[in-house]
């Protein structure tokens, strides 16, 4: 049978690529749920830090909370106030999304779960494209035709913008240990010295963190969306399905940011200590922790007021459980070993994920919120200087370790020592013109931008 | 052939955005249109097998660039300087600048085929794998062949943002 050229081509394509495809609507589909249960997590967390329950009506300790809220999103009403730009409106939420989905295309979630080829700038990709989600915020906030949307997305932009410096600099500090932006080269690399980045550059580590929480929009650092301030910030006018959109948007973006800084100071899908051979009792450890949740399910099975919910319990261990003996099957069977780092590394990559997700919300329950001029001192002030002086120092310790013949732990112990003595001295440099700036004689020259 | 289809594709959304943001009133409109040939231009730069400068296209341009023309058309009132500006002069350099561009292509697509190539379609590259890595090739060049260069330009570019720095402070001092 003669195709014309363009449907052979065409062919060729899904033929050599249909893995891919399959695992980019694998992601699409999956992402949603998970961004409702991480939502739903961070509520059972916060309940608890305020001694509280938190959900507890739909499903047994609100369980089914998650998809309850996003049929009640999807069937809500679609309100587009009169005086928006329809088409930018309709637009923004998709970008935001768009952007959050792609990056995590090329993230590698353990050494068998990459849907991009293992691109030659994977890391710069992933960052760069999560990025573009902040044109959706501010052609949102800007087509929304109101105040509180146009404050929001203006704010927005101006703390992604100065975060977005002192994150991509502290990603250079990694990025020069590992001498690699191959995403799965730069875990290998940690492998081979045998040690997570966040040992030898705790500083950038730090720096990341604050940036990246400023950089997802969320408290300490939630001033576009503040609620005390502006309602709901650039997504004010925004409701049903589009604010869904938005939403997912950001939460995706927590778990891209999540797995940047696995990758990169967390040491990816490797296990703890991966190059200790005495250790390898470790392995056990991912089936021995499901089935452990999957007993705590049995455990509270028996409490359950109502039968469904017992029912209900009873599923979810069993589903453990299951989890459990996949996990543990490779470790038993030989022929069946050839898929245990691509197993194993996608439960350790996505525990230290959620292990970061986890420091977010602990900090949004913790800290009080910032106040903008606060926020832009923070950033510009302390970490670009603090990131810049950081990659420096790395430097540094590279070359006293490669043309002096230190050993590596001291050399990187001594610069981080230097940097945190940089950054208590911007400390205190803020502190003192802060402390100047509130004094009544300088009141009026308070900075008329801030807020 | 899978890339010609992507260049005819990324080449054509680039071209027909550029047009569109030309024509477009609304100044956000606009910077949308631009937004989009960026990344087509982008897409270009892929089917080239510059992953770097794709990457460096997107996060330069798009991701810094466009945010803050972005930021700047939502804070000025367009519609009151489009008042007082007229753009008279204009039209003749771009009268110019199009006719120079019409006759090149023109010129291009007449001796097509005596380019390496078939015709239209474009030469397959060198499977990916068999190129050097792009990122290590650009280091390189910039920092061996080019050094000179690179350091003027990027002295060029400290002495913009000093001089950012100090027109912006002089206003609030004021």
């Amino acid at each position: 049978m003669i195709l014309p050229p363009g449907l052979e081509a065409i062919l060729t394509f899904l033929q050599n690529w249909w893995v891919e495809i399959v695992c980019g609507v694998v992601i699409v589909a999956v992402v949603p749920l998970i961004a409702g249960y991480v939502v739903l997590v961070e509520r059972k967390l916060m309940a608890d830090m305020q001694a509280r329950l938190g959900p507890m009506r739909v499903g047994p300790h609100g369980l089914l909370q998650p998809i309850a809220d996003a049929l009640k999103l999807l069937i809500k009403e679609d309100i587009i106030p009169d005086n928006a730009d329809k088409l930018i409106f309709w637009l923004a939420p998709v970008i935001s999304m768009v952007a959050a989905m792609t990056s995590m295309g090329a993230i590698a979630f353990g050494p068998a779960f990459q849907v991009a080829r293992d691109i030659n700038v994977g890391i710069l990709f992933v960052i760069g494209v999560s990025s573009l989600g902040l044109l959706g915020i501010i052609l949102g906030g800007w087509a929304s035709n109101s105040h509180y949307s146009i404050i929001g997305a203006i704010r927005s932009t101006a703390q992604l913008v100065s975060y977005e410096t002192a994150a991509g600099l502290a990603i250079v500090g990694a990025l020069l240990l590992a001498g690699t932006l191959r995403i799965r080269a730069i875990v290998d690399a940690q492998q081979q010295l045998g040690v997570w980045f966040i040992f030898l550059t705790p500083v950038a580590f730090f720096i990341y963190l604050v940036a990246s929480i400023a950089e997802t929009n969320r408290a300490p650092f939630d001033l576009p969306e503040a609620e005390s301030e502006l309602v709901a910030g650039y997504m004010t006018e925004y409701s049903g399905f589009r604010w869904a959109l938005y939403f997912l948007g950001e939460y995706a973006n927590m778990i891209v940011v999540g797995s940047v800084a696995t990758t990169l100071f967390l040491g990816g899908w490797l296990r703890p200590f991966p190059n200790v051979h005495w250790l390898d009792w470790l392995d056990f450890l991912p089936p021995l922790i499901i089935a452990a949740v999957g007993v705590y399910c049995v455990y509270r099975a028996g409490k359950q007021p109502v039968e469904i919910q017992i029912w209900f319990m009873w599923a979810v261990a069993l589903a453990c459980f299951a989890v459990a003996v996949i996990f543990a099957a490779p470790l038993f069977v030989t022929s069946l070993k050839f898929i245990l780092p691509g197993l194993h590394g996608a439960f350790w990559f996505l525990l230290k994920v959620s292990g970061y997700i986890y420091l977010f919300m602990w900090l949004r329950f913790t800290l009080p919120r910032y106040r903008f001029d606060q926020l832009m001192h923070l950033g510009w002030y302390i970490l670009i200087p603090l990131a810049i002086v950081n990659v420096l120092s790395i430097g540094v310790a590279m070359i006293l370790e490669s043309e002096f013949g230190w050993n590596r732990w001291f050399a990187a112990l001594l610069t981080s020592l230097f940097t945190l003595g940089i950054a208590a001295l911007l400390v205190n440099l803020y502190d003192k013109r802060a402390a100047a700036a509130s004094s009544p004689a300088t009141a009026a020259a308070t900075d008329p931008y801030a807020g | 052939m899978l890339d010609s289809i992507a260049f005819y594709f990324f080449a054509g959304v680039a071209v027909l955005s550029a047009a569109l943001m030309v024509t477009r009133r609304n100044a956000v409109h606009s910077a949308v249109l631009l937004v989009t040939t960026l990344l087509a231009t982008a897409g270009i730069f892929l089917q080239l097998r510059a992953e770097f400068i794709f990457i460096t296209q997107i996060i330069l341009y798009v991701g810094g660039i466009m945010v803050l023309f972005i930021f700047v058309i939502m804070l000025v009132r367009l519609d009151i300087a489009l008042h007082h500006i007229r753009f008279r002069l204009q039209r003749w350099v771009a009268l110019f600048v199009a006719l120079a561009l019409g006759v090149e292509i023109t010129v291009v697509f007449l001796f097509a085929r005596r380019l390496p190539g078939q015709g239209l379609l474009i030469q397959e590259p060198a499977p990916a794998d068999k190129l050097p890595p792009n990122t290590e090739e650009l280091a390189r060049s910039l920092f061996s062949s080019y050094l000179l260069p690179f350091e003027i330009a990027s002295v060029l570019l400290l002495v913009a943002m000093v001089g950012a720095v100090v027109m912006a402070k002089k206003r609030i001092d004021q």
